[in-house]
């Protein structure tokens, strides 16, 4: 079902500019992200990546400029770009009456495929949602919601899959089922386009990263090349001290058994 | 795509039809209120309200069905502002579907919820002794009118539905539309008003529509009452459809 035309890029953007009144949200902005790789766009909120997202998912019209997904014009072939496509939005875009397995399904019927139920299921457990599949998405954790939310980005295969900032809002733990959700995806072969504004985050992820500041991208490269803008590294000892998130993860993650921990008690 | 508009509106419509088996309250809060009216109206101020009928409620049913609708339509806005907030709206705009069957899909479930609703203020108007000769004809006339009504009501409640920033504003329109009703013949009859409020309350939408359907329920010609409220209804629907289309437009451009 997927057109097959694409050689080259997955994503090709090139003097791409929006702007909302005298707001010039973005001022030219070009940048290829190579097929099968996860691509980082970087920048502090109001930079313009979400606004990139939605000119390349076709939910919004560019002032000047092309860009091309999958090989398609998201002005001149919407309708092929949509079909080449996922988007999943900066907000869980999930239906929280259905139940997980009912989303899934939804998204299923709405791209036309055979065997909704089948294709829900295999999802269910790739995301290890099986579980939770019965009940209404209202009574997820957060990073069980965004699992679900990547999980419909999923259904039918598409090519290249926008993730404007996945882990907004979530907690450690969720973070990280997302942060292996997307490398899972990545090793599959799909083109991943992720905003984000958590350097760790693009640090993790990514292939490439650009930073995208002032409606320009001002920096495009892998995180070596990035790393090499900077003076060499000085040698520094340095006591390595957990940080929170660590003593957090090592209290809270490692051992599900429910047990209370009191801090200093007993040791 | 629009060789799948019809599976992906059938598609989304089961959708938003689950929304309202679900959470039933939606049903329950559109016909709490006109239900408390009719039991107001009928037993206490109806024995000092002279309608020129036997029956009070035979007179009254016509005008409470439309405030029915009125109170329903505030949550067929909701649910589309709710679609447009949790981004559910965008992610099955950025699909390959026939993308105006999203809108479809919550106008058909608004038809669907409101005839629910209808029915179940129907059921209680007869428990409360409304009783109607009327034959199938004069039924589904009824029926034909009241679907126009709320198809024009609805596009309307896409409007803001599309455009509130606030749910509050997305379902506040319907109170105007709620109470226009008090200023017609749904009540009394208009003689009795002074001048000006009786000359609006004769020319405003509700009246003609109320009379006509009160005149299918008594069996009475329908006269000119039923051509003016289907040319409220037609006129309502079509300026409702061509505003929120273009609002429509302009947010998936």
């Amino acid at each position: 079902m997927i057109p097959n035309q694409a050689r080259g890029p997955a994503i090709q953007v090139q003097g791409l500019q929006k702007s909302y009144g005298k707001l010039h949200v973005l001022r030219g902005v070009d940048f290829d992200v190579a097929r099968g790789s996860i691509f980082a766009l970087l920048g502090s909120n109001g930079a313009g990546k979400t606004t990139i997202v939605r000119i390349l998912s076709t939910l919004l019209k560019a002032d000047a400029g092309t860009a091309s997904v999958h090989g398609f014009d998201v002005a001149k072939q919407p309708a092929n770009v949509r079909e080449s496509i996922s988007l999943t939005g900066q907000f869980a875009a999930v239906d929280e009456i259905l139940t997980g397995r009912e989303n899934l399904v939804l998204v299923a019927q709405l791209r036309h495929l055979k065997n909704p139920g089948k294709i829900a299921d295999d999802l269910l457990e790739r995301f290890a949602l099986t579980d939770a599949s019965a009940r209404k998405v209202a009574t997820y954790s957060g990073g069980m919601r965004r699992r679900l939310d990547i999980a419909m980005s999923l259904v039918g295969n598409p090519p290249v899959i926008f993730l404007d900032e996945p882990t907004t809002g979530l907690d450690p733990q969720g973070r990280i089922e997302v942060w292996q959700s997307v490398k899972e995806l990545a090793g599959r072969g799909t083109t991943v386009l992720l905003t984000t504004q958590y350097l760790d985050e693009a640090e993790q992820l990514a292939d490439r990263i650009a930073i995208l500041h002032e409606g320009r991208i001002i920096v495009n490269g892998t995180l070596t090349e990035l790393k090499q803008l900077l003076p060499p590294a000085k040698v520094e000892y340095v006591e390595k001290q957990p940080t929170l998130e660590d003593v957090f993860l090592a209290i809270v993650g490692a051992d599900s058994n429910g047990d209370a921990r009191n801090v200093g008690s007993d040791k | 795509m629009t060789n799948h508009f019809f599976g992906d509106t059938a598609v989304l419509t089961r959708r938003s039809l689950r929304h309202i088996t679900r959470s039933l309250d939606t049903i329950i809060t559109t016909v709490i209120t006109p239900i408390a009216m009719m039991l107001l109206f009928v037993y206490v101020f109806g024995g000092a309200i002279n309608s020129g009928m036997d029956s009070y409620v035979d007179y009254l049913l016509p005008g409470i069905l439309l405030i029915t609708i009125a109170s329903g339509i505030a949550y067929t806005g909701f649910r589309l502002f709710l679609d447009m907030k949790s981004g559910i709206f965008e992610r099955f705009q950025s699909m390959p579907i026939a993308r105006s069957s999203v809108l479809w899909a919550h106008v058909l479930t608004s038809l669907v919820a409101n005839l629910i609703s209808v029915v179940v203020v129907v059921l209680v108007a007869l428990l409360m002794g409304f009783r109607s000769g009327a034959g199938l004809a004069a039924w589904l006339a009824v029926a034909g009118i009241l679907t126009l009504f709320t198809l024009a009501l609805t596009w309307i409640a896409v409007i803001p539905g599309l455009s509130a920033k606030s749910p509050d504003g997305a379902s506040a329109f319907a109170y105007p539309l709620i109470f226009l009703p008090f200023i017609s013949s749904a009540f009394v009859p208009t003689e009795t008003m002074p001048g000006p409020v009786r000359a609006f309350a004769e020319n405003q939408p509700v009246t003609s529509i109320v009379n006509a359907i009160r005149n299918l329920f008594t069996q009475q010609p329908v006269g000119t009452h039923i051509w003016i409220a289907l040319a409220w209804c037609v006129g309502i629907l079509i300026v409702a459809y061509a505003f929120a289309i273009s609002i429509y437009r302009r947010k998936i451009s």
